[in-house]
């Protein structure tokens, strides 16, 4: 499959991710566009991977080259683990203090 | 059109319409079911890029775990009932041309390098060949390479539980 058709597909992804954390005021919805997002790069990354290993599979089917991309896929989903136990936990005590999820509550730092 | 084409573009379509579909519900749980969608998927992209490791753990971590947590914080503080407010319909505009001026340039960019200079030619994603997204050749550089990461990335989940769990406290 063209290399193209992966950035596209990826770019409409991480596009609609953006429109999200801008349009949406739920602060849950705009941590699963960041999530999205998140998975756009994921995607891109391992057709990129996917590219650099099929170069290198036609001369020696037992290379791995590209297997680079594939890990930093894994380090990222670790990553995203660990920020959404840690950001889901800051919403849970936003909504105890302002019995809202909405962002425009919090434009301030003070109280 | 082969088999590999159409579950390309099924896939594909998949993942935008739920995609679009997690901006437009107005019912919180019913964008998590959506965003499921979009990584089923992405999942499916995976297998069909023969990184079935990145498959099997994106459906686990993500549409098994993060996803059960977001199900969770939601049905906990009831908001299904809860509507936006849909007076500000500048700021959502704004959103909105950002998004998409964001998403028109870097198509071009990629346009650009397609048909005007032709970096892009010949340059394919190999499909259902190749043995780097198995078990074994991810398992032996992982523990090879990169070990320190590895071992780092401990730390860090060490500590954002921590954190979780002194944010999360009743005080």
């Amino acid at each position: 499959m063209p290399i193209q058709y992966y950035i596209y597909l990826a770019l409409a992804l991480f596009s609609i991710g953006v429109i999200g954390v801008l349009v949406r005021k739920n602060a849950i919805i705009v941590f699963m566009c960041i999530e999205l997002m998140l998975n756009a790069v994921n995607l891109l990354l391992v057709a990129f991977s996917k590219m650099h290993h099929g170069v290198a599979f036609a001369i020696d089917k037992a290379s791995t080259v590209g297997i680079d991309g594939q890990l930093f896929v894994f380090f990222i989903m670790v990553v995203a683990a660990a920020e959404v136990s840690v950001g889901l936990a800051i919403i849970v005590m936003m909504y105890r203090n302002t019995h809202s999820v909405d962002v425009n509550f919090l434009n301030r730092l003070k109280n | 059109m082969n088999t590999t084409q159409i579950l390309f573009w099924f896939l594909s379509g998949l993942a935008l319409v739920s995609a679009l579909m997690v901006l437009l519900s107005k019912n919180p749980i019913h964008s998590i079911l959506w965003l499921i969608l979009v990584f089923f998927s992405i999942s499916g992209h995976y297998i069909l890029l023969n990184a079935q490791f990145l498959a099997i753990v994106n459906l686990i971590v993500y549409a098994g775990a993060i996803m059960v947590l977001f199900l969770f914080v939601v049905m906990l503080m009831n908001l299904s009932k809860e509507k936006e407010d849909q007076k500000n319909v500048w700021m959502k505009l704004s959103g909105i041309i950002a998004g998409g001026c964001f998403l028109v340039s870097t198509c071009n960019v990629i346009f650009n390098a397609q048909v005007v200079s032709k970096e892009l030619a010949g340059k394919t994603a190999l499909l259902k060949e190749g043995s780097i997204g198995l078990i074994g050749p991810l398992g032996k550089a992982l523990f090879n390479d990169y070990v320190v990461p590895f071992e780092i990335s401990s730390v860090l989940f060490l500590s954002a539980m921590v954190g979780a769990v002194v944010i999360g406290k009743k005080d």
